[in-house]
């Protein structure tokens, strides 16, 4: 029961069936989620931006602040403010899709391996075109190998590079999904042990409703604060590496 | 199925022990700087939580690995 229930609430589901040239493009849950906040992001913010007396307006103000002082300039220095808008709109699309899940029959759109790793994906490509642009190609490669290395030990530090390279974009992915999903099952979890107590018998049910719906709340209100943790850590991470591209080490 | 299962279970809590020593010593460390500094307080918590994202995805890389063994 707990399988099917863990795979009707976090799995995605198609609600219209497509299918383009062989391919699955079915309309699924998530996809209308994430649509419905990138609209939402779309329209929201410039308004919020061009008005000037809402109380809203510095509720966004201070996360966009923080945005740029904490994330892009302590990581990248004073040259990195001009791609604070990138790194917003990576804070601030992390932030709304994961936030959206915590609304009763919503999905979690980054609970979505698809998802999380697309959003890694902009990462690797981010990282490897400012290197290129900030250092020139035949010099971003050459900084792959440390200068002071031994020349035997070259191929093997350059084949390390790469293969880290590849091993952090897929480290952010699954940080951020495993984050998002695991507190849905652990919220499913401690609401299931009062059925599977129930079917024992009626009283140890009664006795365990009152934990389990605590812990749950519990659950929910540290899953809020884990996602604002980790809208940041993506967003930082995504900072740290790009500015270990861009300077040469 | 059901030592795939025990498996599962096993891993995940093999997980949880190293996650745990890394946290455990991360926080010790944490503590003991905001302790003896307690002016530093901002960059010790920021340079925490990225340490504390980094060990923890190890941790969910395994507990994934966990899963998959069970849900397939």
């Amino acid at each position: 029961m707990i399988v099917d229930s863990l795979e009707h609430h976090i799995l995605d589901h198609a609600r219209f069936h497509l299918n383009i040239f062989g391919y699955n493009m079915s309309i699924t849950d998530h996809l209308i989620f994430i649509t419905a906040m990138s609209i939402l992001m779309l329209i929201a913010f410039p308004i919020i931006a061009r008005l000037k007396h809402w109380k809203i307006n510095s509720l966004i103000e201070v996360m966009v602040l923080f945005v740029r002082d904490d994330i892009v300039i302590a990581s990248m220095g004073k040259e990195g403010e001009k791609y604070t808008p990138y790194f917003c709109t990576l804070f601030f699309m992390i932030l709304t899709t994961s936030l959206v899940g915590m609304i009763p029959f919503s999905k979690t759109v980054t609970g979505n391996l698809s998802v999380t790793g697309g959003l890694a994906l902009t990462t690797f490509l981010l990282v490897n075109f400012m290197g290129i642009k900030e250092q020139g190609l035949i010099k971003y490669i050459k900084s792959f190998v440390p200068a002071g290395a031994p020349p035997l030990l070259a191929p093997l530090m350059f084949v390390l590079e790469i293969i880290g390279l590849f091993t952090k974009t897929i480290a952010l992915a699954i940080r951020l999904f495993a984050n998002m999903i695991a507190g849905h099952i652990v919220v499913i979890c401690f609401i299931s042990l009062i059925f599977i107590f129930t079917q024992m018998n009626l009283i140890s049910g009664l006795i365990t409703i009152p934990p389990s719906v605590g812990m749950s709340l519990f659950v929910n209100l540290l899953e809020i604060l884990i996602i604002f943790i980790q809208a940041y850590i993506f967003t930082f991470l995504t900072a740290i590496f790009t500015s270990m591209a861009i300077h040469e080490h | 199925m059901e030592m795939a299962n025990m498996g599962a279970a096993i891993g995940a809590g093999l997980a949880i022990i190293g996650a745990g020593i890394g946290i455990g010593i991360l926080a010790f460390a944490a503590l003991q700087g905001i302790a003896r500094q307690p002016e530093a307080i901002k960059d010790i918590r920021a340079n925490m939580l990225i340490a504390a994202a980094l060990i923890e995805g190890l941790a969910f890389l395994a507990l994934i690995i966990c899963l998959l063994g069970i849900l397939k």
